[in-house]
Formats: C-alpha cells, structure tokens, sequence
C-alpha cells in the first residue's frame, strides 16, 4: 500500500516536473509546477515527516507559487521569441546538462546506489514525541545558530529587496490616516461673520481659489 | 487470490470503507447545513434593510437554496471562445475540492465513543492553513483563463488580499498554538477546559476559552477570516460596483455553483475555526447539570452559527473598503500588532510559568 503510493506520488512528481519544461504556455508551466510541489508534499508524508510536508504547501504552494503565478500572468510572453532563444541558447544548455549527466553517471559508477543516504535509516524518533516537537527540540537546541543564520539571512534579503524597490515619489497625494483622523472643528472650520448685504470670501477658499487660477 | 484480498480488506480496507462513509456523513451535513447557513445570510442581509429576504420557495423560503441548486445545475454551461478551455473548468473544481478537503481534519464532539473527526491529524491546524491557502488558486486561475479584463483584475486584487492577510492569520493561531502546546485541534478545544475562570476557582466556563485570553487576537483573527474569504466588507475580488463580478463574471451554471459552493464552505471553515481556537469548540458555556448533558456537537453547531451571524451582520452594515486601506490595514496594522501579540504571549507564558 505504501509502495503504491510512493510509486503514485513520485510518477506524478516527475511527470509534471516533466511538463514543467515541455509545457509550452508558462502559466500551465507553474501550474504543474505546484503539482509537483504537491506530489513531493505527498512523499513527505509517507515519510512520516508530516510537519514538513505542511510547510512545503504553506510556504511553497501558498505563496511563493502564487507570486509566480502573478508574475509570469502579468508578463506578456511572445512564444516565437522563445523558441528563437532555444536555439540559441540549445548549445550552452546541453553543455551544462552534459556536465550534471556525467557527473551523476560518474557517481553512481564509483560509488553504487549503496551509500545514498536514503539508504541509511535516520535515527527514529521517540514515540513519546511528535514529528513537530522532535523538530523543534533539534532546531532550537543543537541547530540553534544555524536557525538563527537562516533567519538573518532571509532578513537581510527581505531588507534588500524592500531597499531596492522603495522610492519616493514627490507631488503624489497620499492619504494620512492619522491626520485625518487628528482633523477637528479647530482645524477644519473657520467660523465668519458675513454683515448683512455683503460677502466675503474665506481665506481658505482664497487660496484655492488662487491655485486653481 | 482469496486470502490477499482477504489480508487487505482486514489491513485497509474496512479503515478505508469507514473513512469513506465518514467523509460522505460529513460532506451531506456540512451541505446540508450550509444551504441554510446561505438562506440564513440572505435572511439576516434583508432584515437588516427591512426586507422580508427570500420567502416563496417553500414555508418562509425555507426551500430557496434547494431551488437555487436546481437552477444552477439544469443552466447550460458557457465557456467564452478565448477561455483556456481546461484551466477555467479546474478553477472552480479546486476552489470547492480544497474548500471542502479543510474539512478532514475539523473535530466537531469527543465525548464516549472518541473524537467525531475523520482524520485525527498530529498538525491538524497547519493542514487547515494549507488547504486554506490554496482557495486563492481557483480564484487566480478562474481570472487568468477566463481571457477577459474584469476577471483578472479581480483575480490579481484576491491574489495580494489573500496573501496578505494569511499573514496575521498565521500569527494569530501561533499566539492560540503557544497557549495549547499542540497543533491537534483537538488539542486545542481540550486546552480550553482550564484557564482564567478556574485559575480564580471557578467551575469550567466561557471565560476560560481563549477568547478572553487573547482578545485582540480573537478581533484580529475575526477580521483576517473576513478577508481571507472575500466576504464584505473585504470583497474586493467581487467588488460588483468596479468589477461587475470580478473573477466570476464569465462563470455560468455548475462552474459558479462550484465557486459559490466553495467560498461558502471555505466560510463556514472558518467559522468553525474561530469556534476551535477562540470558542472551546464543543465544550458547554458553563459545565453545570443541564448545560453539560447536551451533546457536544450541538454546541459546535450553535457557535458556528453565532459565529456566522457575526459575519453575515457584518456583511449588512459595513461599507466596503478601498483597495489601499485594506493593504494598510493588513501589512501596516494587523502584522505588527500580531507579531507583539506573539512575542507578548511567549513571554507572559515563560516567565509567567504558565507555558505548557
């Protein structure tokens, strides 16, 4: 049963991975991309890493897939453009790919498929604990640092990106809540005595009168 | 041949036919209960403006979200010529699946006979989170496919509303998940039998559910489930008077339904959620003789209700917000003002002695 559906998630992770490249409209493209972030989801929890499998959805599938999908939607994608970069680009890419190749095959000619990791057993969790408390207790305690780095890391990325995108426009009309708030009869009212037969204009009204002039 | 058939059915397959019968009882319930939370929301709505709301189906209308099913089943079917024929009928279909999949994991009652949920799972709160996640799919993909401009600014407003306000959200139940020491929900209703009122001495009560506790964080959450389901006054993506029907203008007959049927689901998850983390789930107001002999599971129900009251109330009297006030209120007020809560909660917990 188990097998099974190792057999069915992984199939399906690969196919779609698979279209993830072949497909040739990019929004389909990061569509299946979620499903292969669904599929491994999935392989997580037969794993028995149930927390994990939460997270990649959460984070993975709720919103860096959505950012995606927002971006490559906005973007006005021209097909024949691409496909005249393919060839372009054809002789650097199977360059690259033949490197990763060779070096996989190299790998598993020398050392054989005996020493992947997923062959040796992690060590098993207490039973008395739950997935996401042995996590905590390993991440807070002995990867401490490492957790802490991470999060500067990430940090220090957000700051940058806010950084880089953030200008002030000048003359733009912003609304100040604070200010409208703070906005009394003191300020917003101007209280005249207009003698009987006559008329006089507010100062106020004066000087937008003068800025529509 | 026999006996591996045999060997399965005693493995998995009786888990598997009960599993299966479970999630139909539950699916019919939670349709059937959800029509007339729908004729309950236009009822409420047409009170509020004086209106008798719908009142000819059926004794006081009682028979209107029947009629309204059959209408939209027997409607034919339009799918516009530039639509991306697959992608637009998927969107409704993962809008429902997803909404109606939160609902695995939802306990409603524990009393002798165990916990009424289908799957007891460890992280049963984050799988809400997920799934709940992934009701912005259905709405991006409806807008993009349907290939027409009204639908897609609709589906890219949804798309950053969704996004933002699963945020506070988040840091909202990590405040409630700090309280309780689990991420079972019904760990959580449990954690809600002991709190301020029996610290003082008192027989367990309401105030000892969390929504005292962590007030603000009950308005913020409250708030957040408004946005997070496009509901009024946060229904930018619908938004009629801009959008004609934002991402569903071009939707017709049982692709619509599917839609409508979601967000209404993905609703009622929520307001099932507020009564978990903030309302002790089924745990009687005050556990005194005749209140604590009434099934659990009616009181889950009646504070779901009462909790989809409060949004339907809202529904009625609250203008709508302008798109830049509701990106305000999220990321400028609701995200600080969560992210203290946490550090607060943690800290009263730790050096208060009280961390579970």
């Amino acid at each position: 049963m188990t097998a099974g559906f190792f057999y069915l998630f992984s199939v399906l992770a690969v196919g779609s991975a698979a279209m993830v490249i072949l497909a040739k409209n990019p929004v389909h493209a990061v569509l299946f991309l979620i499903l292969t972030f669904f599929n491994a989801a999935g392989l997580f929890v037969l794993l028995g890493a149930e927390f994990l499998a939460m997270l990649l959805i959460v984070v993975y599938v709720g919103a860096v897939a959505v950012l995606f999908l927002f971006v490559v939607m906005m973007l006005d994608v021209d097909f024949a453009e691409l496909k005249a970069g393919f060839i372009k680009n054809a002789k650097v890419g199977a360059l690259v790919g033949g490197v990763v190749l060779a070096e996989l095959v190299a790998l598993f000619a020398f050392q054989g498929l005996t020493l992947a990791p997923a062959r040796t057993a992690a060590a098993a969790i207490p039973s008395d604990l739950s997935n996401t408390e042995a996590l905590g207790r390993l991440i807070y305690t002995k990867y401490v640092y490492f957790f802490q780095g991470a999060g500067m890391i990430l940090l220090v990325a957000m700051i940058g990106a806010i950084v880089l995108t953030l200008r002030h426009r000048e003359g733009v009309k912003r609304q100040s809540i604070s200010e409208q708030v703070a906005r009394g009869p003191a300020t917003a009212l101007e209280v005249i005595k207009v003698p009987s037969g006559g008329s006089v204009i507010p100062a106020a009204a004066k000087v937008s009168v003068r800025a529509a002039e | 041949m026999i006996d591996a058939l045999a060997t399965f059915m005693t493995d998995y397959g009786w888990t598997l036919l009960t599993l299966v019968g479970f999630s139909l009882l539950m699916l019919l319930g939670l349709l059937f209960i959800i029509a007339y939370l729908l004729l309950m929301d236009r009822k409420v709505w047409a009170a509020v403006q004086m209106r008798r709301g719908p009142n000819v189906v059926g004794p006081f209308g009682l028979l209107q979200s029947f009629a309204d099913l059959l209408k939209f089943a027997f409607k034919e079917p339009l799918i516009p010529a530039g639509a991306d024929k697959a992608v637009f009928l998927l969107a409704p279909l993962a809008t429902a699946t997803c909404a109606l999949a939160a609902w695995a994991v939802i306990p409603v009652n524990e009393n002798g006979l165990g916990k009424w949920v289908i799957s007891d799972l460890n992280v049963g709160i984050l799988y809400i989170l997920a799934i709940s996640s992934l009701g912005v799919y259905g709405v991006i993909m409806g807008g993009w496919a349907s290939n027409s401009k009204y639908p897609f600014m609709g589906s890219l407003r949804s798309a950053a509303q969704m996004v933002s306000y699963e945020v506070s959200i988040g840091l909202v139940i990590i405040c409630v998940l700090l309280c309780v020491g689990s991420l079972n929900m019904t760990a959580i209703v449990n954690s809600q039998k002991d709190g301020i009122g029996t610290g003082l001495g008192l027989a367990p009560s309401l105030i000892d559910w969390h929504w005292l506790a962590l007030f603000p964080m009950f308005v913020v959450f409250f708030i957040s489930a408004l946005a997070e389901t496009n509901r009024p006054p946060f229904d930018l993506p619908e938004a009629e008077s801009e959008l004609v029907a934002g991402f569903m203008v071009e939707y017709a007959s049982t692709p619509y339904l599917l839609f409508m049927l979601g967000e209404y689901v993905a609703i009622t998850t929520m307001c099932a959620l507020t009564t978990i983390l903030f309302l002790g789930g089924w745990l009687p107001p005050v556990d005194i003789w005749p209140l604590n002999e009434v099934p659990g599971i009616l009181w889950f129900l009646l504070k779901v209700v009462a909790v989809f009251f409060m949004f339907a109330m809202v529904k009625a009297f609250v203008p709508r917000y302008r798109y830049d006030q509701l990106m305000r209120l999220g990321w400028k007020v609701f995200l600080p003002l969560s992210l203290v809560m946490v550090v607060l909660t943690a800290g009263v917990l730790h050096f208060g002695g009280l961390a579970p």
